[in-house]
């Protein structure tokens, strides 16, 4: 087992991994930038170095002043969270020639799965089912127009290199394939300097399903289950459940098998995710691999009763996997959503700041992985993900209302979040029946929101008038302008001489 | 105190009066009996007829949201007796207007010169935060009077960018 482990990340995930590191008794290294010297990763970490500005390029994915750090702090491994250089295949050889392992698959299989066409002719080779298309960067718009024709309009451009929507094109007839196509290469070339863009026939309303995979170093490969990742918004995943509500056993052993293929063709080693696209017919199609761990792979611990991070550390540090695939057993319903500092009112544009007030939910069937504290303040350079509130139950429908439960009493102040979007989709009847697909979100912004039922203006309005005369200052404190002890400034109003009240009536029986 | 409350734009009249036994209340002419504890700061635990609510104030630069259990309202107060109260409620589209940032993050472009004429809604600059651009429109139409902000500067929330006459 290694004795350090450097997490070269920030947020949510690098506190998940510190967590890792000290229940495995792992002494754990954070870094961190200029902005993030407040931050929680910092606070829970044994260790702690700075690594340059706010920029991301120079700090986290700077691989000299990472593994630098690495070499004086006596780390002996590195993990990279998720985003920032966990795919990097550069860094994963950096740490090879640094002799610092590099928790994740090797450089060779990162490769292999970056290229969007090089890994489907791998896989077309290791019989994989796709998408119809070419596996090959478009060379001209004539091409273009042959390959269309031949697997039928609608069609999908996708950048070789792409992700997160950039460089993709939906093109519903001829006349608009060029023009698209000049677009998507330009797109691609500004996002990923690369300007090469290959074509698919277009899924309409597709699911979006991943399945996670895990293998050890000793050429053992398993599946631990899907996750229905459809609800999302400008193609990133908002909400993700497993079991999907569309997945029976025998789909998922088809699935599952295809994922080890997956992982075996690209030799792949510790954790990793195979997405499938999945049309109305139940027939799923190999959409890419993502080589880390996954936002949300929460969900797949929760039914599977594994930890994924204590596996992905040990499977580093060369264990086998303790376990066949027919020990894995999926046992109940577990749904995540991710908390963004997200403003609803304003097109969920990001909405960094300080958190002037945090209430955070517990109980039965519920887990938090959150990156935040009441008091911090969220910066504006990074990405706006906050914390992930995770619902289990015995069945879906208590997954359902628990989660729904906890989002009650979750609530951050000073800084809005897309708290109030979450319980808008657990209340919706077709989510609630399991009818999603990757359209769905859109579709439900689109709706008119339904009208808040036993709701209490009258409630808020006395409301607002008692904060007005009890809590004023706190305004100023919300500002950051100042911040002011509570106890003091509400000595005068009823809340204390309430307070006093109970205490002195209790103090009598 | 008297208030205009408006919720979700319903007006109120809110008259409240602490009393030694607790609180006097008059909502729109109604006198409600009402017990309130300030919980802590934002967090006020109201009773009402044996009925228990929490609210909850999230407060943004630009405005004020109550929540009443798992509802949010938009709530604005004003003191009828305050020239700012009076002020507020009618002349809208009267005089300058400020361009207020509504997030910190960094002003990545202009795409209106100072003097040039302005239409309501139209784009006026690009504030960045968190990987996103936003483009920050003018309230009116008019002339951009002044620009604040500086190219590749920094915003805090609530911080004037930029002035409409």
């Amino acid at each position: 087992m290694f004795k350090k482990i450097l997490i070269a990340n920030r947020g949510e995930i690098a506190v998940r991994v510190i967590r890792a590191c000290r229940e495995l008794g792992v002494t754990s290294v954070a870094v961190y930038s200029d902005v993030d010297r407040a931050s929680l990763h910092v606070r829970k970490a044994d260790e702690a170095y700075h690594i340059g500005p706010a920029a991301a390029a120079e700090s986290y994915l700077n691989f000299a002043k990472i593994l630098d750090v690495a070499k004086r702090s006596g780390a002996d491994a590195i993990h990279p969270g998720y985003g920032f250089l966990s795919e990097n295949a550069n860094f994963a050889q950096a740490c090879v020639n640094a002799g610092v392992k590099f928790i994740g698959p090797t450089a060779a299989s990162m490769e292999m799965m970056g290229s969007k066409t090089r890994a489907r002719q791998e896989m077309e080779k290791a019989g994989i089912p796709f998408v119809p298309g070419t596996s090959r960067g478009l060379e001209s718009a004539q091409q273009a127009e042959q390959v269309a024709a031949t697997i039928g309009y609608p069609v999908m451009l996708k950048a070789a290199a792409g992700g997160g929507g950039k460089g993709m094109r939906l093109v519903h007839a001829p006349e608009h394939l060029k023009s698209a196509l000049d677009a998507a290469q330009s797109e691609a070339e500004r996002a990923f300097g690369d300007r090469e863009v290959y074509i698919e026939k277009a899924i309409i309303n597709p699911r979006h399903i991943e399945m996670q995979v895990l293998a050890d170093e000793h050429g053992h490969t398993v599946y631990l289950g899907e996750r229905e990742c459809s609800i999302q918004r400008r193609h990133q995943k908002v909400l993700e459940e497993s079991p999907s509500p569309i997945v029976d056993t025998d789909m998922r052993r088809r699935m599952g098998e295809v994922a080890v293929r997956v992982a075996e063709a690209a030799k792949y080693t510790n954790a990793g995710t195979v997405e499938f696209l999945v049309d109305q017919d139940k027939n799923f199609y190999f959409l890419e691999m993502n080589t880390r761990l996954q936002v949300e792979h929460p969900v797949t611990e929760l039914i599977t009763g594994l930890d994924l991070v204590h596996l992905q550390i040990r499977i580093a540090a060369g264990e086998k996997l303790p376990f066949r695939q027919e020990d894995i057993r999926i046992r109940g319903h577990a749904i995540e959503c991710r908390i963004y500092a997200e403003d609803p009112d304003n097109n969920y544009f990001p909405s960094p700041g300080k958190i002037t007030l945090l209430l955070s939910p517990s109980g039965p069937g519920i887990r938090r992985d959150s990156g935040m504290y009441e008091g911090w303040t969220v910066p504006i350079d990074y990405d706006p993900l906050l914390a992930k509130l995770i619902g289990y139950g015995t069945d879906r429908t208590q997954a359902i209302s628990r989660l729904t439960r906890a989002l009650h009493e979750y609530f951050v102040g000073g800084i809005k979040t897309n708290i109030s979007l979450f319980r808008r989709i657990l209340t919706d009847s077709h989510f609630q029946a399991g009818q999603i697909d990757t359209g769905y979100l859109d579709r439900l912004l689109k709706s008119k929101p339904p009208e808040i039922r036993g709701g209490h203006p009258e409630i808020a309005a006395i409301a607002a008038g008692l904060f007005a005369m009890l809590d004023s200052n706190s305004v100023v404190a919300s500002n950051g302008t100042a911040s002011s002890n509570h106890r003091d400034n509400a000595g005068d109003g009823t809340a204390v001489s309430s307070w006093k009240r109970a205490a002195r009536a209790e103090a009598l029986s | 105190m008297v208030y205009d409350v408006t919720i979700d734009g319903k007006d109120f009249r809110l008259e409240l009066e602490r009393k030694e036994s607790g609180w006097q209340c008059r909502l729109d002419g109604r006198n409600i009996e009402m017990n309130a504890v300030l919980a802590r700061r934002d967090v006020l635990s109201i009773l009402i007829d044996g009925k228990a609510y929490e609210i909850k104030r999230e407060h943004a630069a630009s405005d004020t949201h109550l929540w009443v259990g798992s509802a949010r309202y938009l709530a604005e107060l004003r003191d009828p007796r305050s020239l700012r109260g009076r002020k507020g409620a009618g002349a809208d589209d009267k005089g300058p207007k400020k361009i207020l940032a509504p997030m910190p993050g960094k002003v990545v472009r202009m795409l209106v010169n100072q003097g040039q004429p302005v239409e309501a809604g139209q784009s006026i600059l690009v504030v960045e935060a968190m990987k996103m651009q936003n483009e920050i429109k003018s309230p009116k139409k008019g002339t951009l009077q002044k620009i604040v902000a500086i190219e590749g500067g920094n915003v805090n929330a609530g911080d004037v960018l930029a002035i409409v006459e």
